[in-house]
């Protein structure tokens, strides 16, 4: 009971009229990776940006349901507090570009005006970069902006944006998407190493990264939760059709 | 077909020089104008030109303070005025490009932006100048902020359309509430812009004389009292341009000296402000 983290009851999202999320149930447990996957417009994102509440930030967009963190719905919460506490990383890197390296880190209590003392903003500063794997590269130039850095640095430095806040959950919306491979396996890396403190949900159409970087994968198709399991399980003898379908490249 | 492509060739070489010319011709007027304002007005520009009002006919010396300082004053109340309504309202025309609100609220900017200055200064003449029984100062002011609004307006939202989606919901994914998003991320990213904007439009103000004539009027002493006919550049340049006084007309060209500088330096600046500033996306 108490290693759920996430769980999702006949969870629905909607823009305007057209059903996107249809009657997802589904219970993610704590520290795991959680890869989510399918073919384009097939839900996954909207899924994803219902659980930290950005979804209905969209003109028109609705959902109904339940999607509970530790227990509690977060649609009896403050939006606010939900995302607050709940992290997440965009498809393309978003540092703020008013904002310093150092400032981008520490840009949740920033912007949020958290009175954070100097000495505290250093150690947030160097713990969320180093477990961004990124503070090597940057630690001396920390006070240049943070548009300078490359694609993978960007979209690291986004992560540490989000490790800042301390949050359990990290959600990830195709967080490679934009960046080219070696960004990639750098940011791929780092999934593993964020595992022990954290539980990632990861939306990816890429079928290799689900493959290589989460312990259990959820199918979706049409706006339908059509199969979670073990990664390994889902990609060597998947129970559904349309997962078999779409994993040997049937359709994508 | 040899033949043909060279006959091709030359009428482009003839299309791209006439393109080539109109754009420097385009450069013509403005340089004409300079040339001519610094021949007949720098001369008369000293110290004691800044700083003393106009010399009654037939005395000489005299000078524009009075202009200087209520130009600067009503610029200034008119800032205060426009540019926080100017912005308020270009943040929610794009924020909220879709609503009928927006639609019908952006509309009224394009006419307004279209009504002719001196109908601005009739509205106002009988707003306030009327009912205060007095031309004033603030009178002049409220017709210059409604000259502003429409530029402060369409810059800030302009520049604030162009700035990606991906950045608000990097601050509201952090759990930044609406207005500290758009006062801590959206307005300091498109600062750049919104400041462009509005040095533009106190460029497009300063030389309003139309919406001045029955609102400050004009006053041949100094005066701080918002509340008293107040002189401007313009208002000055015209009642000393139409005098039959030579005296009188120097002052004229020495004041439009002064604020075609001004409008120069201020475009000028504008423009290093918007490239130093900007933010890289």
């Amino acid at each position: 009971m108490e290693s759920t983290i996430v769980k999702a009851e006949n969870y629905n999202s909607f823009f305007g009229t057209h059903q996107v999320v249809k009657d997802v149930n589904i219970s993610i447990k704590r520290n795991e990776v959680i890869a989510v996957m399918g073919p384009s417009g097939c839900g996954k994102t909207t899924f994803l940006r219902g659980i930290n509440r950005m979804h209905e930030l969209i003109p028109g967009a609705t959902s109904n349901g339940k999607i509970l963190l530790d227990g509690q719905n977060v649609y009896d919460m403050n939006a606010i507090y939900v995302r607050y506490k709940i992290g997440m990383v965009f498809q393309r890197p978003n540092p703020f570009p008013n904002l310093s390296i150092y400032e981008n880190v520490i840009a949740g209590y920033l912007l949020n005006g958290l009175k954070v003392s100097k000495a505290d903003k250093d150690v947030i500063v160097e713990k969320s970069l180093t477990s961004a794997a990124l503070w090597k590269e940057v630690k001396d130039s920390l006070h240049k902006k943070g548009t300078f850095l490359s694609g993978g640095q960007q979209q690291r430095l986004c992560i540490a944006r989000a490790i800042a806040m301390e949050p359990e959950l990290i959600l990830f919306d195709e967080p490679t998407s934009a960046l080219d491979p070696i960004s990639t396996s750098s940011v791929e890396a780092l999934f593993h190493e964020l595992k022990a403190k954290y539980t990632l949900i990861i939306v990816t159409h890429n079928m290799q990264q689900a493959a290589r970087v989460s312990d259990k994968t959820a199918f979706f198709y049409m706006g339908e939760l059509v199969e979670f399991d073990d990664t390994k399980q889902m990609f060597t003898n998947p129970t559904d059709q349309r997962t078999q379908n779409y994993i040997t490249g049937r359709f994508s | 077909m040899e033949a043909r492509i060279g006959l091709r060739n030359t009428k482009s070489g003839i299309f791209k020089g006439i393109i080539i010319f109109f754009a420097f011709l385009i450069t013509l007027p403005l340089i004409i104008i300079l040339l001519y304002i610094i021949k007949q007005g720098a001369g008369q520009v000293n110290w004691h030109f800044l700083t003393h009002v106009p010399a009654p006919v037939g005395e000489i010396g005299g000078g524009i303070a009075n202009a200087l300082l209520g130009s600067f004053i009503m610029v200034l109340i008119a800032s205060v005025i426009a540019i926080p309504v100017g912005m308020l309202a270009g943040i929610y025309l794009s924020e909220n490009p879709k609503t009928k609100l927006a639609y019908y609220s952006g509309l009224c900017v394009d006419i307004l932006q279209g009504v002719p200055s001196i109908v601005v200064g009739i509205v106002v003449y009988f707003w306030i100048v009327k009912p205060l029984g007095t031309f004033s100062a603030l009178s002049g002011s409220v017709a210059l902020a409604i000259m502003m609004l429409p530029i402060v307006i369409r810059s800030t939202e302009q520049t604030l359309k162009l700035l990606p989606d991906s950045l608000k919901e990097a601050a509201l994914s952090l759990g930044v509430p609406y207005h500290r998003v758009i006062l801590k991320v959206i307005i300091p990213c498109g600062f750049a812009g919104i400041l462009s904007g509005i040095m533009l439009s106190i460029a497009r103000i300063i030389g309003e004389t139309a919406p001045l004539l029955f609102t400050a009027f004009g006053n041949p002493y100094l005066s701080i009292s918002v509340t008293k006919p107040m002189e401007s550049l313009p208002h000055l340049i015209f009642t000393y341009a139409t005098s039959p006084y030579d005296d009188w007309h120097n002052l004229a060209w020495g004041a439009s000296f002064i604020l075609l500088m001004f409008v120069l330096v201020l475009n000028i600046v504008t423009k290093v402000i918007t490239r130093k500033w900007k933010v890289q996306l």
